[in-house]
């Protein structure tokens, strides 16, 4: 099946089990929404399936187009088609962001082939207009003194060039305004297509008037709790993460 | 090796370095200098932390003469900057080739000359500059031995007010089994005059000699002069180098030293802040392997007001490598408005690497501004996992974020085609074990 496939996953941090048997599905083509409160587990999650070494995953598996990933390294995940997309970018002093992608791009290379110079830049800087970006941005190191939105905008143009199958947006409207909301958006609509499944990870509504997901689910402890269309998004900015918690208890 | 550099080695024509005995009668003082002061100590502070025993000169010959062979091909390897003012090539002390300068620049005054040229016809001048500043960092001993032998290198003088706008380059090969060499660089670099100026520290594979280099800036008033040294003998030498830099008033110097090369290199390095306005920036990258030990002593001294120092030292470390950052800065006495910087980072990628840092600060002055800091810390967990998560090989990753943190210095030189030969350098030597 081509979908990027959890399957009762559960993922500990030290002694401390944040996700808790958790499955969902996201079918390629389409783009899935997880809400929650703060420490529901939303960014343990992403790093768990991006293959961070400190999330550990004691059960569960999750599939890439059929293939379980949880056995490959954070990079081969990557090249297998998933992206993460940072809600705290990395600064990487002294690297240059084109030489950056660069290496992500000749990583999927096979070996001995070598990146084409003068085409790389061409749809590197067609990208970066797409998202506002100075050609500055080439030559300055990756983050490095990049403001929220910069740095934001940045995610979504790695994520441009490297044309994931699957993308995992943490928290991607975190510290921004409305203008970088609305460029980062559009940049992330512009990738929507047949090609690419995208788990939208966010604690606000707001995003979602952007970027309009198919499916929203629910996350509240470490499990998937409700799931429904886009309007479940606006139901919980009307009624808040308690009215849920509360159905849970009546429950 | 060739046959041809075996065949040196038996020659009846090298003798042991210890028993060579001065370079000429004029340079029966140094030797005596350097017979009569005693072996570093390792309870000497300038020695604390050196690995003492990798001294030992007695194994060494005096510098060996060089056969057709091996000067074709050190020539062939002498590469340097595509577009240079010039370009002298030695090999075991002996001058291969010269480029010369340009037909203008020698009108206006400009000398580039080998050393033994330098003594002959311009003496007074050379002499009144040759090895003014002692060596006052430990290193004494091995300056006094560099003045009795030194008969290669180079000096360079420019006028008042010349400007030499493209990089003058020397390259100084170390061949042969258990060779020595004396390198010298002496730049005297008049008011308001500029000049950059590289030297090339080279041996083909694996040759275990000894070279005992020293280098001296001389800076008028207002004059502006980069120094750039690639230390890139095998990793089987041992290397001492010894620098001082005077700068005048509102003079300007930058020095880079990128260590790659030697089992043991000691870099002494001494900025002498002599006139108000002067600053000198000074800059080092290492990449220490294996077992190497680079071994860097550093003194900023104010010795006027409103002078300003800028020091940068970062060093990679990987295996058993270990270095030795020990840095004073002091403001003397009446130098006030002294802006003074240090700043040693160590990059740690194994767990055998060693580190040893000891900035120190003397401060005799009212109203100065002086920090210095010393971090050693391996790669971040957070910093590597960014890279992975963009697909690049674990390995790959290591090499960018090691690169990126060696390319802040060499980006302070302000020169890019600089920058990128010495970036050349810095990653052939650790591709080849990455």
């Amino acid at each position: 099946m081509n979908a990027l496939e959890i399957k009762d996953l559960h993922v500990s941090i030290g002694d401390k089990e944040i996700i808790r048997g958790l499955t969902l599905t996201v079918p390629r083509g389409e783009v899935h929404a997880i809400m929650g409160p703060n420490g529901s587990g939303k960014s343990t999650l992403s790093k768990a399936i991006g293959g961070h070494p400190d999330y550990v995953v004691t059960s569960g598996t999750v599939r890439l187009d059929g293939v379980n990933i949880l056995d490959m390294a954070a990079d081969a995940r990557a090249r297998a088609g998933l992206f993460l997309a940072f809600q705290y970018p990395m600064e990487i002093p002294g690297v240059s962001n084109a030489n950056f992608i660069r290496a992500a791009l000749q990583a999927r290379l096979p070996d001995g082939e070598e990146l084409e110079a003068t085409d790389f830049y061409a749809q590197l800087y067609a990208e970066m207009d797409k998202l506002e970006m100075s050609r500055t941005f080439t030559a300055r190191s990756v983050n490095e003194g990049f403001s929220g939105g910069e740095k934001k905008r940045n995610e979504i143009l790695q994520m441009a060039m490297l044309k994931p199958k699957y993308a995992i947006l943490d928290e991607t409207d975190s510290g921004l305004d409305i203008d970088a909301l609305r460029i980062v958006s559009a940049g992330v609509n512009a990738q929507r297509g047949p090609g690419l499944g995208a788990l939208v990870i966010t604690h606000y509504q707001r995003l979602l008037d952007y970027i309009v997901p198919d499916h929203v689910h629910v996350m509240v402890e470490g499990r998937i709790v409700r799931t429904g269309g886009k309007e479940l998004a606006l139901e919980l900015e009307e009624k808040g993460y308690d009215f849920i918690k509360e159905s849970l208890t009546t429950v | 090796m060739t046959p041809a550099v075996l065949e040196i080695d038996a020659s009846p024509t090298t003798v042991r370095l210890l028993d060579a005995g001065p370079l000429t009668d004029a340079h029966a003082e140094a030797w005596e200098k350097f017979q009569s002061l005693p072996v570093p100590a390792r309870t000497d502070e300038h020695w604390r932390f050196s690995s003492i025993k990798a001294l030992d000169l007695s194994a060494y010959t005096a510098p060996q003469p060089i056969d057709d062979t091996t000067r074709e091909e050190l020539l062939a390897r002498s590469t340097g900057l595509a577009a240079s003012a010039g370009r002298m090539v030695f090999a075991n002390d002996t001058l291969l080739r010269r480029e010369v300068l340009a037909d203008t620049l020698r009108q206006r005054g400009v000398l580039w000359l080998p050393l033994d040229e330098a003594m002959r016809n311009h003496g007074d001048l050379f002499r009144s500059r040759f090895m003014r500043e002692d060596a006052i960092l430990g290193g004494a001993k091995f300056a006094a031995l560099h003045a009795s032998q030194a008969r290669a290198g180079t000096f360079l003088y420019v006028p008042r007010g010349v400007e030499i706008d493209l990089p003058i380059e020397a390259f100084h090969w170390l061949t042969g089994e258990g060779g020595s060499i004396f390198p010298h660089t002496l730049i005297v670099a008049e008011a308001q005059s500029k000049v950059t100026f590289v030297d090339y520290f080279e041996s083909p594979e694996s040759t275990a000699g000894f070279a005992c280099a020293v280098n001296d800036l001389w800076l008028g008033d207002g004059a502006q002069v980069t120094y750039v040294c690639a230390q890139n003998w095998s990793g089987q030498a041992l290397s001492v180098q010894i620098n001082s830099t005077v700068v005048g008033r509102d003079a300007t110097a930058k020095a880079l030293t990128v260590n790659l090369g030697s089992r043991y290199a000691r870099s002494e390095s001494v900025s002498h802040l002599r006139a108000p306005g002067g600053r000198s920036d000074m800059l080092a990258v290492t990449v220490a392997e294996d077992a190497q030990e680079i071994d860097q002593r550093t003194f900023q001294i104010h010795e006027a007001p409103n002078t300003a120092s800028d020091l940068l030292y970062k060093n990679a470390l990987d295996d058993s490598a270990r270095t030795v950052f020990s840095g004073l800065i002091r403001v003397s006495p009446g130098a006030h408005k002294t802006d003074a910087y240090q700043k040693v980072r160590n990059l740690l990628l194994s767990d055998e690497a060693e580190a040893n840092s000891l900035p120190g600060l003397e401060i005799e002055a009212d109203d100065v501004r002086c920090t210095h800091g010393a971090t050693s810390g391996q790669i971040e967990d957070e910093e590597l996992f960014y890279l992975l998560s963009r697909g690049i090989p674990l390995r790959e990753s290591q090499r960018l974020i090691v690169y990126g943190f060696l390319e802040e210095v060499l980006q302070r030189l302000g020169s890019e085609p600089i920058a990128e030969k010495l970036s050349a350098l810095l990653h052939a030597k650790f591709d080849a074990k990455h």
